[in-house]
């Protein structure tokens, strides 16, 4: 018999679904992996409470705090109460206790394995390729890296899987995006998706789920992966996907939560399989020459708004979201951004803040001064890259260049428990969101990639990366 | 959950694209316990000045946006962040549906789960909106359609699951817990 062929997309699917899709009502499909952090789950386990149901699978549940946990050193909860501000703390007191009257394990101050979210899934092995994975956060994409199907969901829908560990979910469309070429020399991960966005536009992945293919990806790590699979939702798409590989299997083999001995053999067999057929098709292709990339920067007020370093800011007249967006940013069209004074450089968030991003930037930084009166923040995503990088001296180099070195932790990425770039400041981020005030409020942001913000920190300057990487 | 069936509601209108969550309701306000009051942050950043003083250039700030029901926003509303609270404040304000071009999938997502009615109309229905600021517009979810002042019926797409809840009033959650056994079926099954 003939069997359709299909995506890596749709094989996950169907493997997860226990009621399917009609046109009354939507698939319910089972989920894996819920990842929870304290912002986006109060609402959702008080209405368990009020419901009186329990979390039915809390041994598929993980736990952490990081993003309105302060990134100064905290010993106790005693210490929170000095650094943090009032409502932070209160949230972060309220996910211990809900983590506690659920049974779910809480990767909390006590661990030395707390972090982003979207940093330790992947770095206990709970990750896994064919894996539904959810969390009440966008960036969930970012799982998508290891032929996972991960996104964001709303808090009640974070409820719905808490109680039932099952979401309705209607079938999403399909995008491939095909990357040919390699790299150049201080060009990154983060430059090929920043100029994916730029072509497809912030709406252009919207009810579609993209899978990344082509000769490139063999040779991107899989922290290259998971950079671009988490910005994915910045084109709108739901998720992101890569097909799991040998680079896959090696990262993952002997993490905590990876399958051992027979059952690590098992899982292989049924990973291998995990690809798409050669005969499916997508609703939606789209291509990128990798090799034609130089370094990218946002100059406005979404991630949709980027161009090449060595670009001028383009012109769109007439149109009023555009015009507004450089009058926030102080920028003016026709104008380049290379060598534009900068405030503060902020290294770190779930996109940017793995040990491979850390050694990028201490690259740059070794034996070198941040500029004078430049704020320069490094804040690693979790607190096993922190041992990571302080193991190899990084943290050392950072210190020595005149940057602060950070407990882990989401930060100045969304800037809400005190690391904010200040009021009319301009930051050059490796975060995901150039948002309007999403670095706190007043804040004006670039992204970039961990190069470009290391260079940038050096000359208190938008700067190119290239001239450093010999 | 409440019934929601027709309604009509004054316009007001944010011609902005790409309108993202942060602004709907910026990351500093998520640490509020309970979603009671938390329209007073709906698009905090835009409505009032550093001091907190209310921002007289601001749309809802203006005498003709008073008691309107329905924003009518540019084309890709509610990018970026899951936040739920970003269809919270809009509703703890007082509006009950948002029109736009097009819509993120969380926030589309999240809305209707709360009962906030996101109306995605054709660009000629959008520009006649923007055209036409501080309309009445009835919202008819049983026929899935919008009336025009000018008596123009638009249809405009929404999930025929979150139709059927929204206007007989059916709780999402209720309706899975229903599917326990299909549920432990599969687990079985995965074992």
């Amino acid at each position: 018999m003939q069997t359709t062929p299909k995506t890596l997309f749709d094989k996950i699917w169907e493997r997860h679904v226990v009621i399917p899709e009609s046109e009354d009502t939507p698939a319910v499909l089972y989920i894996d992996l819920h990842l929870i952090h304290e912002v986006t789950t109060p609402q959702a386990f008080t209405l368990l409470r009020e419901k009186n149901l329990k979390v039915r699978a809390p041994e598929k549940v993980l736990a952490t705090m990081d993003h309105s946990t302060p990134t100064v050193p905290i010993g106790s909860l005693r210490d929170l109460e000095i650094v943090s501000e009032r409502g932070p703390a209160q949230q972060i007191r309220d996910m211990i206790q809900n983590c506690k009257d659920f049974d779910i394990e809480l990767y909390g101050f006590d661990s030395e394995r707390r972090g982003i979210v979207h940093v330790i899934g992947p770095e206990l092995g709970a990750t896994q390729p064919g894996k539904t994975i959810v969390c009440g956060d966008s960036h969930t994409s970012t799982h998508g890296a290891f032929g996972a199907l991960a996104f964001g969901i709303g808090t009640t829908e974070v409820a719905h899987v808490l109680a039932t560990q099952c979401l309705l979910q209607r079938k999403p469309r399909t995008l491939a995006v095909n990357l040919n070429g390699n790299l150049n020399k201080g060009v990154s991960a983060k430059d090929i998706i920043l100029k994916i966005i730029g072509d497809i536009g912030v709406g252009g992945g919207t009810g579609h789920v993209i899978e990344y293919k082509g000769n490139t990806v063999a040779s991107l790590t899989l922290e290259q992966r998971m950079t671009i699979c988490n910005m994915s939702i910045e084109a709108g798409a739901r998720a992101g996907l890569f097909a799991p590989d040998n680079t896959t299997f090696d990262y993952l083999h002997g993490r905590p939560m990876s399958p051992k001995g027979e059952e690590w053999d098992r899982s292989l067999e049924v990973w291998k399989k995990l690809h798409t057929d050669s005969a499916a098709s997508y609703d939606k292709e789209v291509d990128i020459d990798v090799s034609a990339l130089t370094p990218m920067i946002t100059y406005g007020t979404n991630p949709g708004m980027v161009m090449p370093i060595e670009s001028e800011i383009p012109d769109h007249k007439g149109n009023q979201s555009f015009k507004k967006a450089l009058e926030y940013m102080r920028f003016e069209s026709g104008k380049p951004l290379l060598n534009h004074p900068i405030d503060v450089v902020f290294i770190g968030s779930c996109t940017n803040s793995r040990l491979s991003d850390l050694r990028d930037a201490a690259k740059i930084l070794d034996g070198r001064r941040v500029a004078k009166n430049m704020r320069v923040l490094i804040v690693p995503g979790s607190q096993s890259v922190k041992a990571e990088a302080e193991a190899e001296g990084l943290d050392r180099i950072f210190i020595k260049s005149g940057a602060e070195w950070r407990e882990s932790g989401c930060s100045m990425c969304l800037g809400m428990n005190g690391d904010t770039v200040g009021s009319g400041k301009l930051a050059v981020s490796t975060s995901n969101r150039n948002f309007e005030g999403r670095q706190g409020s007043g804040s004006r942001t670039i992204l970039a990639s961990p190069k470009t913000a290391a260079a940038s920190a050096i000359t208190g300057s938008v700067q190119d990366p290239r001239q450093f990487e010999i | 959950m409440k019934k929601i069936k027709t309604f009509s509601a004054k316009t007001v209108n944010l011609p902005n694209e790409d309108i993202d969550t942060d602004q709907i309701i910026p990351a500093r306000f998520l640490t509020r316990q309970t979603i009671d009051g938390i329209g007073e942050c709906l698009f905090a950043d835009w409505r009032y000045d550093k001091s907190g003083k209310p921002n007289e250039n601001f749309i809802l700030n203006q005498a003709e946006s008073a008691n309107s029901g329905i924003l009518v926003a540019g084309n890709n509303f509610g990018c970026g962040s899951s936040r739920e609270h970003a269809a919270w404040s809009l509703l703890d304000y007082g509006f009950r549906a948002v029109v736009s071009s097009s819509f993120a999938d969380i926030f589309q997502n999240n809305s209707l789960k709360n009962g906030l009615i996101t109306i995605a109309v054709d660009l000629e229905t959008h520009e006649w909106l923007m055209q036409h600021p501080a309309t009445e517009l009835i919202v008819d979810l049983e026929n899935t359609e919008i009336i025009l002042e000018t008596g123009k019926t638009v249809s405009f797409p929404i999930d025929s699951f979150a139709r059927y809840c929204l206007l007989n009033g059916v709780d999402q959650l209720g309706y899975i817990l229903s599917h326990e056994s299909e549920i432990k079926a599969y687990e079985n099954q995965q074992q």
